[in-house]
């Protein structure tokens, strides 16, 4: 590394007050106040480390590695070592100055006219309960030294680092999943230690072992090569089994993130695969849970027609297939922008259809509809969240497979082309009216699917359960899973659909949380959490770190 | 009976009159070239040809069969392919998949690892690139990829739209010889082209377009030495 430049100085003086900033963001929208007392850590009952306290820290630790990691490579000698510590601890001090002229200045006048979340708990949590001389001064060395700490993180050999960086993380997730999960307090400081230890010594283990394994594997012959496939996938199929053991309340988080990965798997092959931003896809969700809803409510008397779950799905699954051909024809002509709008009109008209008086008879109109019976399979109703859960898990496995088997097929590799140049993809003999009306309907189908789950899971349906931010969610779902890719559609689900839930004192957070993440992904990792190759490629390929 | 042929052609783009009656004929076997300055209606010809603009009257008979009212990915099954201006390569897909991507109409397993083959040939530059990217291809590589997806079409009928623009002199002359080959092979080949001087030495008989119509019909000998070709389109004084 060379002599620093003063603007080399300059930048983590810049990331540290970002850091800063943007803890104080989160600070004055109430983000902490909520959430202080979920706890992370906690000894004899006390807290020691809340949520809301997370939610300070992870901005600082996070620019802080930004301030650092430009100069992490090649740091070889003692003193570009030094000079890295240095670096954050300088990033951190100047995060915590930001923090520490808060506390300053609420204290000399008052802030809460404004902010009303300028509270006295709030100057609390940032000085430590030290009072504002003594505990300013342990904030900012705090800060220095945290940023320092992660300097040292950064300096740590890829081998090391990973392992204890993917420890570290674990503690807090996990110890909010179960605090979530089974109103549990927290850990206590020994499982702390035991669940990073254990995670951090299992990642490594993994690491060290993974190349050798395959080399194994691949030496096998192919029936052993079979067997361990099976063998391998037995694990996750079990846990994913076995999952809605977790509880009622569990089970429901997952019913619900399995609608979106249902809807999400759809709408991936429409934008992810074919390249049409569709922001209608709301709308053919609504139609197949109204045309489940119509079909077999007794509330419809109408028509005189009254069919069970399985019976009806049929039909509205066919439903939103047609209506995704019907409202694809008129846009064959249009993309990217002009696309967006339109379908984004679409899914209002069909919201307001289903809301008019005009339909009411028919369509139940505010009222909505309700009585819609449970699904029974055999003697079994599915009334309940644990057993829902299979249900909808049936229906991701299938969309999952069919999205799997359409990405390699010759129609995936026609909604490929199409998505790079449709002049070109018409010009090489693909025929663009059909493999859009394709994308269109796989889509609709998918999401129609998911609608018709959805009602029979409520028992009752409303006009407003259809609007237009749910076509906005589904989107975020693939975008911060990973446009095009099978396996971020449900880790973007869980992630923006399943934490959410789980978190419910962030409920009136939830676009705010949900922008924060959109834009956070774009700058850090725009190719989504999971990639598909593909993209990680063209998104990459500028900066060579294939 | 010529391969291709277009009688009284007129093109529109809305209100605006971009082909007013080409009529232009390409025999089997031919190279053809259609030379004219900027805006003339050359590329708006080729995309007439191969159906991604239709007409609005006139007829293009392949074979002689008319081609005119069919839609662009029924007509490449006939046997026409383009090679389209600015090259315009899958960007994110990389050189094999762009290849296969040309190849999108046929079945024939075995035809369509020949061509491959054949592609690679021709091109050696693309076959050490196979896995590349083709966005990161250089512009010569990525004229030579657009030239090679239009061939795995294994067309009758290769229409090619300025494949000399924007490369270096000796690149163009390679491209020009591949072309010959190709032509030699057995492919008749429309050749669009901005620079006069080259294309009417490997054709056998050019079209000189002026402002959607057509100005001079002739061998390409008799208009390397027309003089108004000189003077315009070769930049003699
Ligand atoms: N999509 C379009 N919409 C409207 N006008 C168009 C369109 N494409 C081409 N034109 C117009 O049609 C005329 C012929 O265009 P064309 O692209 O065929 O020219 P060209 O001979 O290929 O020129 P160049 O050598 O610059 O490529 C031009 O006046 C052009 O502005
Ligand atoms: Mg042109």
């Amino acid at each position: 590394m060379n002599a620093r430049t003063r603007s080399d100085w300059m930048a983590p003086v810049k990331s540290g007050l970002m850091g800063g900033l943007i803890a104080l963001l989160i600070a004055m929208v109430g983000l902490v106040e909520v959430s202080v007392k979920r706890p992370i850590l906690t000894a004899d009952g006390r807290i020691l480390l809340s949520v809301g306290q997370l939610l300070l820290l992870l901005p600082i630790i996070l620019m802080c590695y930004k301030a650092v990691q430009v100069f992490a490579a090649g740091c070889e000698k003692v003193t570009d070592r030094l000079g890295l510590l240095a670096t954050g601890a300088l990033s951190g001090f100047f995060a915590s100055l930001v923090l520490a002229a808060l506390v300053l200045l609420g204290r000399v006048i008052n802030l809460r006219t404004v902010f009303i979340r300028a509270s006295p708990d709030l100057f609390n949590t940032l000085t430590f309960g030290l009072g504002l001389g003594g505990g300013s001064v342990v904030l900012l060395l705090f800060g220095a030294l945290l940023g320092g700490l992660v300097a040292a993180i950064t300096l740590l050999p890829d081998r090391i680092r990973r392992p204890l960086v993917l420890g570290l993380a674990l503690v807090p997730l996990a110890a909010i999943l179960t605090s979530a999960l089974f109103a549990g307090r927290g850990f206590s400081v020994p499982v702390a230690l035991l669940v990073g230890v254990v995670a951090a010594a299992l990642t490594f283990a993994w690491r060290q072992t993974q190349p050798k394994l395959q080399d194994r594997v691949a030496a096998l012959s192919p029936s052993g090569q079979r067997t361990y496939q099976v063998f391998r996938w037995l694990l996750p199929v079990a846990i994913v089994l076995a999952l809605p053991r977790l509880g009622a309340y569990p089970s429901e988080v997952l019913v619900n993130v399995g609608l979106f990965v249902l809807m999400g798997l759809g709408l991936n092959i429409v934008v992810g695969f074919a390249g049409l931003l569709d922001l209608g896809y709301v709308a053919f969700y609504a139609l197949g849970a109204y045309a489940m809803a119509v079909l077999t409510s007794p509330e419809m008397t109408w028509h005189g027609i009254h069919l069970t779950f399985w019976q009806a799905l049929p039909f509205a699954v066919l439903a939103s297939t047609s209506a995704g051909i019907i409202l694809g024809i008129p846009v064959l002509g249009m993309r990217g922008d002009y696309l967006a709008i339109v379908t984004l009109g679409f899914g209002e008209i069909i919201r307001l259809v289903f809301l008019s008086d005009w339909l009411k008879p028919f369509l139940g109109g505010s009222n909505g509809i309700t009585r819609i019976p449970k699904a029974v399979v055999g003697s079994i109703a599915l009334d309940n969240s644990p057993k829902l859960y299979y249900l909808i898990l049936a229906g991701c496995v299938v969309a999952a497979f069919v999205a799997i088997r359409l990405k390699d097929s010759r129609l995936g590799r026609a909604w490929m082309a199409m998505r790079e140049d449709e002049d070109v993809a018409q010009a090489m003999g693909i025929d663009l009216i059909k493999t859009k009306l394709l994308a269109f309907a796989t889509g609709a189908t998918f999401s129609g699917l998911s609608g018709a789950i959805f009602a029979s899971k409520l028992t009752s349906i409303y006009p407003h359960s259809f609007h237009v931010l749910v076509s906005i969610n589904v989107l975020g779902v693939i975008i911060v899973g990973g446009m095009g890719s099978i396996p971020g559609v449900v880790v973007g689900a869980l992630a923006l659909v399943g934490l959410p839930e789980l978190l419910r004192e962030f409920a009136e957070f939830r676009l705010l949380m949900y922008g924060a993440a959109l834009v956070f992904m774009m700058l850090t990792r725009p190719e989504g959490l999971v990639p598909e190759a593909r993209r990680k490629l063209e998104l990459h390929e500028a900066d060579g770190e294939v | 009976m010529a391969l291709l042929e277009l009688q009284d052609i007129h093109t529109y783009y809305g209100a605006i009159h971009a082909l007013k009656g080409i009529s232009i004929h390409v025999d089997e076997g031919e190279i053809v070239t259609l030379i004219g300055a900027n805006g003339a209606g050359k590329s708006t010809t080729l995309n007439t040809i191969c159906g991604l603009q239709h007409p609005r009257s006139g007829s293009v008979t392949l074979k002689g069969e008319s081609i005119q009212h069919l839609p662009a990915h029924e007509i490449v099954t006939r046997g026409v392919a383009q090679a389209p201006e600015g090259r315009r390569v899958f960007g994110r897909l990389n050189v094999t998949e762009n290849l296969e991507m040309g190849a999108f109409v046929r079945v024939d397993k075995d035809g369509i690892k020949r061509d491959m083959e054949r592609v690679f040939t021709l091109f050696p530059r693309l076959k050490e690139r196979a896995k590349q990217v083709a966005g990161t291809l250089s512009g010569g590589e990525q004229q030579m990829l657009a030239i090679g997806r239009a061939l795995m079409a294994s067309p009758r009928l290769l229409l090619l739209d300025e494949p000399s623009m924007g490369l270096a002199p000796i690149l163009v002359e390679a491209i020009f010889d591949t072309i010959t080959e190709i032509n030699a092979q057995g492919t008749t080949v429309l050749l669009v082209e901005q620079n006069a001087l080259i294309a009417l030495s490997v054709a056998s008989r050019g079209y000189v377009m002026e402002t959607g119509s057509i100005r001079l019909a002739d061998t390409a000998e008799a208009l390397r030495n027309n003089e108004m070709v000189r003077r315009v389109y070769l930049g003699e004084t």
